[in-house]
C-alpha cells in the first residue's frame, strides 16, 4: 500500500468515534437521499405513464390553434386515411384518429352535458388502456355502429346499464342540429373518479355521421414504445406532416404542461431540502478536518521540517476525506439501495396518500424506480461537498510554518 | 474539602466556564454555529412555505364556493342531480342558524347543465344563488372584474368566469343559453344575459360555476322552493366543531349535514399531512446536525481531559462537569437558534406579498394550489421547531457530557 494512503488510514482511526461520527452523518443523509430520489424518479414516471395512457397519449396531430382552441370546427380532413399513412409509414400500430364533441346525454331519468370521444375500435387500445378497463359489457368493435362506452360513475349517474339506450343532442361541425340515440355496450371502471364520470367513447365512423363531420377528426394520438424515444418520433410525425401545413404534432408536455410543472414545483422543493442536507453533511466534514488539522500542527510541523512538501500533506489531509467519504458512500448508497429495493418490491405508503396520490393519477402505493443513476446522484454529490469541504483545511497546510508549528501547543 | 463546600461552586462560574470554553476554539464553534443557524433557517423557512401553500389550498377550497358546514340530501354528494333536493331550512334548522357563532347562510342550488353561445357549447355547474346572503357568506366582489354582480334572486342576468367567456367566445352583455333537466328529466332550456364576468384565484374554476339567481333558476328547473344546498359559514374554518353539532341535530336525520373536511377529504388529509410533514422535516434536519453536534462536543471534551482531570482532583463533583458541558451544548444551541429564527424571519418577511411561481402554474393548479405563494410563518411552528431542537440537543450531548463527568481523575492527569 502507498505510504500516503497508509498514513491517512492510520490517522483516521486515531480518533475513532469522531471518523465514525463523521461517516454516520454521511451514511444517514446519502441512505435518505437514495431513497427520497428512488421515490421520486418512481412516482413522476408512474404519474406520467398514469395520466398518458388513460387518455392523451405520448403525442397528438392536430390542427394548428386546437390546442389552444378546442372547437368542433378546429378539425381535420380525411383523418382515418392519414391515421392509416402515419401507422403505415411508422410501421407501428400505436396510432389512433379521434374525434372530441360536446352533447346533452340523457337517459330516461338524467341529463349530463358531456364531452363525447370519437374514436377508432381496433386500434384505441393501442393508445389507451380504458379499452381493457371495461369490466361491464364490451368494447366497441363496429366503426359504425350505434353504440357507446362509457365511465362506471357516469353510468351509475345517468342510472343506465347495459344495453339502456342514452339520447345524444348536440351541434355538428357546421353548426347543425345533432341528435342521436346510441345504446349502452360497455362500462369501464379506470378507479380514477374524474376520468369515470366524464368519459365517453364512440365509434369514429358513427360519431363522423351524427356530428356531420365530412371525414374529418380533431386529433390522431401516436404513441412510442417508450417516453424517452418521443422526442425521435415526433421528429419523424414532422416529416411525415410536411406537406400538410395546417397541421402539427404536439408532444404530451406541450398537450399535458401541468404534469410537467407538478414535477418541477415538486423537484425544486426536494433539491431544496437535498440541498440542506448536504451542506449540513460538508460543515460535519469542514469541523472535523480543520479539528484533524489544528491538532496536528506540532506533527505537521515536525513533518515539514524533515522535508515533506505542503503539497503532500494537503494531499493527505485529501485522502483521509477521500476515504472518509468513500465510507459513507458504500454503506449510504448500499443501505438505501436495500431499502429503496425492498420498497420497490412492497410497495410505500404513508397515511393519507391516497387522497394526494388520486388526484396525479398515482396508486396508493408508490414504488421506488431503481437505477443506478437514483442510487448514485445524492450520495454523488454528498460525496463532491464532503471533498470540497476538506479543500479549506488542506490548503491551511500552505501557509504553515515549520518552527513555529513545532513551537505551538 | 467537604462536600458541602463543594456545593458552594455558584452556579454562576459555571455558566461562566462554560461560556469561555465555548469560545476557546471559536472556528469549530462558529463552523457548528453556521451548521445549526443553516438547518434551523432551513427547518423555518421550509415549514413556512409549506404551511402557506396548504393555507391557500385551504382558501381555495373552501372559499370558492363557501360553506364551511353544508346540508343536501343524502344521495346529493354521490348524484348531484336536481332529483336530489331539499326544502328550504324549516323552523327548527332556522331557529338553530340564528346562534351566534354562525356568521351567514345561504340556500343554493348547484346543477350540471350545459352552457351554449352561439360559438360553442360546454358543460358547466349551474349555481342558483341567493346574491345578498351569497356575499355575506364570503362571495368576494372584487372578483368580479366587468359588470356587476347579481341583484336579486330574480335577476334576470348570469355571471360567467373570464375564462368560460373566452372559451365560449361571448363578452359582458350578450346572451348564453342555459339547458339542463327538469325533476321529471324533460330537457328545459332559457336564454340569459352576462351580467359579469369573474375572476377566480384558480383558473379553471373559472370553467366550472355560472351564477343565476336563486329564483330565477327555480323557475326555469321547475324546481318550485326547493334547493340542492344549504351553506352555513361560521367565524373561523378552523373551529368548526364547536356548533356544527347544533345544526346537524336541527337539520334532522333526513338530511346530511358534513363539515368542510368531511366533504372535501383531500383537504383535511392535506392538513394532517402537512403536520406529519413538519415534524419529519424537523427531525430530519435536526439528526443531520446531531451528528456534528455530538462531535464537537465529543472533541472538546477530549482536549480537555487533563484539564477536567484537574478540577476533579480539586474537588470538583462529576455532576457539575457534565452540567458544565450540557450548558456549553446550551449556549451553541441557544446562539444557532437565535441566528436561525432572526435569519428565517428576515427571509420570510421579504416574500409577504407572495412569491410568483406562475411558471408551474397549471401544475400547481393540480394540486389545488393558486399560482402565488404566500409564506405562512406561524407561530407554534416556529415554537415547535426551537423546543425540538432545544431538547433533543440536549439529549445528544448527554453522551459526550457522561463520557466528560466518568473520567478517572488519575488517569485523565495522566494523559498527554
Amino acid at each position: 500500500m502507498n505510504i500516503a494512503l497508509r498514513l491517512a488510514w492510520r490517522n483516521l482511526w486515531r480518533h475513532k468515534r469522531r471518523t465514525w461520527l463523521t461517516v454516520g452523518a454521511m451514511i444517514f443523509s446519502n441512505l435518505l437521499l437514495v431513497f427520497m430520489i428512488s421515490l421520486q424518479f418512481g412516482s413522476y414516471r408512474m404519474m406520467i405513464d398514469n395520466t398518458l395512457k388513460s387518455y392523451t397519449g405520448h403525442m397528438q396531430v392536430q390542427r394548428d390553434g386546437y390546442n389552444d382552441n378546442q372547437k368542433i370546427r378546429n378539425s381535420f380532413g380525411n383523418i382515418v386515411t392519414l391515421a392509416s399513412d402515419i401507422r403505415h409509414q411508422l410501421a407501428s400500430n400505436t396510432v389512433a384518429a379521434r374525434g372530441v364533441a360536446f352533447a346533452m346525454t340523457s337517459s330516461e331519468q338524467r341529463s349530463f352535458g358531456l364531452q363525447l370521444i370519437g374514436v377508432e375500435p381496433q386500434y384505441e387500445a393501442r393508445v389507451s388502456n380504458l379499452p381493457g378497463l371495461v369490466k361491464k359489457g364490451r368494447y366497441l368493435s363496429d366503426s359504425n355502429a350505434e353504440e357507446i362506452v362509457i365511465g362506471s360513475v357516469l353510468a351509475r349517474n345517468l342510472r343506465v346499464n347495459i344495453g339502456d339506450e342514452l339520447t345524444l343532442l348536440g351541434s355538428g361541425r357546421d353548426g347543425s342540429f345533432a341528435a342521436g340515440v346510441v345504446i349502452v355496450i360497455g362500462i369501464f371502471d379506470s378507479g380514477n373518479t374524474d376520468i369515470d364520470r366524464s368519459m365517453a367513447q364512440l365509434p369514429l365512423g358513427y360519431f363522423q355521421t351524427l356530428f356531420s363531420m365530412e371525414g374529418h377528426g380533431h386529433n390522431i394520438v401516436i404513441n412510442a414504445d417508450d417516453l424517452s424515444l418521443v422526442p425521435e418520433l415526433q421528429q419523424r410525425v414532422n416529416t411525415i406532416l410536411a406537406e400538410q401545413n395546417n397541421l402539427m404534432v404536439l408532444n404530451w408536455n406541450q398537450l399535458q404542461p401541468g404534469l410537467q410543472q407538478a414535477i418541477k414545483a415538486d423537484l425544486v422543493s426536494a433539491w431544496f431540502m437535498y440541498a440542506i442536507l448536504i451542506v449540513l453533511v460538508a460543515f460535519s466534514v469542514l469541523n472535523t478536518q480543520l479539528m484533524s488539522v489544528l491538532e496536528r500542527t506540532r506533527e505537521f510541523g515536525t513533518m515539514m521540517a524533515l522535508g515533506l512538501k505542503p503539497v503532500r500533506l494537503g494531499a493527505l489531509v485529501c485522502i483521509e476525506t477521500f476515504i472518509m467519504s468513500s465510507l459513507g458512500l458504500v454503506i449510504g448508497a448500499g443501505l438505501g439501495a436495500v431499502l429503496a429495493y425492498y420498497l420497490s418490491i412492497v410497495g410505500f405508503s404513508y397515511p393519507g396518500m391516497e387522497e394526494m396520490a388520486s388526484r396525479f393519477n398515482l396508486p396508493d402505493r408508490i414504488y421506488p424506480s431503481l437505477s443506478l443513476f437514483s442510487v448514485f446522484l445524492g450520495p454523488g454529490i454528498v460525496f463532491v461537498f464532503s471533498m470540497l469541504a476538506s479543500m479549506y483545511p488542506a490548503l491551511k497546510l500552505f501557509y504553515l510554518h515549520p518552527v513555529s508549528a513545532m513551537r505551538s501547543a | 474539602m467537604t462536600a458541602v463546600k463543594q456545593n458552594l461552586i455558584p452556579f454562576k462560574v459555571i455558566l461562566i466556564l462554560a461560556w469561555r470554553n465555548l469560545w476557546r476554539n471559536n472556528r469549530r464553534t462558529l463552523i457548528m454555529l453556521s451548521a445549526i443557524t443553516i438547518g434551523v433557517w432551513a427547518m423555518i423557512f421550509m415549514i413556512a412555505l409549506m404551511r402557506g401553500m396548504v393555507d391557500d389550498m385551504l382558501l381555495n377550497g373552501i372559499r370558492h364556493l363557501p360553506g364551511e358546514v353544508q346540508i343536501h340530501h343524502p344521495d346529493y354528494r354521490d348524484d348531484p342531480s336536481i332529483n336530489n333536493s331539499i326544502t328550504t331550512p324549516g323552523e327548527k334548522l332556522l331557529k338553530a342558524l340564528q346562534i351566534p357563532e354562525v356568521k351567514a347562510w345561504t340556500n343554493r342550488i348547484r346543477v350540471p347543465a350545459v352552457i351554449s353561445s352561439e360559438r360553442d357549447s360546454r358543460g358547466v355547474t349551474l349555481l342558483g344563488v341567493e346574491p345578498i346572503s351569497e356575499v355575506q357568506l364570503g362571495f368576494d366582489l372584487d372578483s368580479i372584474i366587468e359588470g356587476r354582480f347579481l341583484k336579486h334572486s330574480h335577476d334576470s342576468g348570469i355571471i360567467i368566469g373570464a375564462k368560460m367567456a373566452e372559451r365560449l367566445e361571448t363578452h359582458l352583455g350578450k346572451r348564453i343559453v342555459i339547458m339542463s333537466q327538469d325533476p321529471e328529466n324533460n330537457i328545459v332550456d332559457r336564454g340569459f344575459r352576462i351580467v359579469g364576468i369573474y375572476k377566480a384565484r384558480m383558473a379553471s374554476l373559472e370553467e366550472v360555476y355560472v351564477y343565476a339567481g336563486l329564483g330565477t333558476v327555480q323557475k326555469l328547473l321547475e324546481l318550485g322552493d326547493k334547493v340542492s344546498e344549504i351553506a352555513i359559514t361560521g367565524e373561523d374554518y378552523r373551529h368548526v366543531e364547536d356548533w356544527f353539532l347544533v345544526i346537524k341535530e336541527a337539520a334532522g336525520k333526513n338530511l346530511q349535514t358534513l363539515p368542510w373536511y368531511e366533504i372535501d377529504t383531500y383537504l383535511s388529509t392535506m392538513l394532517v399531512t402537512m403536520d406529519g410533514f413538519v415534524l419529519i422535516w424537523i427531525i430530519v434536519i435536526f439528526l443531520a446536525l446531531s451528528f456534528g453536534l455530538v462531535n464537537t462536543l465529543m472533541m472538546a471534551v477530549f482536549e480537555r481531559i487533563r484539564e477536567i482531570g484537574l478540577m476533579q482532583a480539586l474537588g470538583m463533583r462529576p455532576g457539575l462537569i457534565l452540567y458544565q458541558i450540557l450548558i456549553e451544548s446550551f449556549f451553541l444551541l441557544f446562539i444557532g437558534l437565535l441566528l436561525g429564527n432572526v435569519f428565517a424571519i428576515g427571509t420570510i418577511i421579504p416574500l409577504q406579498d407572495g412569491v410568483d411561481i406562475s411558471a408551474v402554474a397549471e401544475g400547481m393548479e393540480m394540486m389545488g394550489v393558486s399560482s402565488i405563494l404566500y409564506p405562512a410563518l406561524k407561530l407554534n411552528d416556529m415554537l415547535l421547531v426551537n423546543a425540538i431542537v432545544i431538547v433533543l440537543g440536549l439529549l445528544a450531548s448527554v453522551l459526550p457530557a457522561w463520557h466528560a463527568a466518568s473520567f478517572d481523575p488519575v488517569e485523565a492527569l495522566g494523559k498527554e
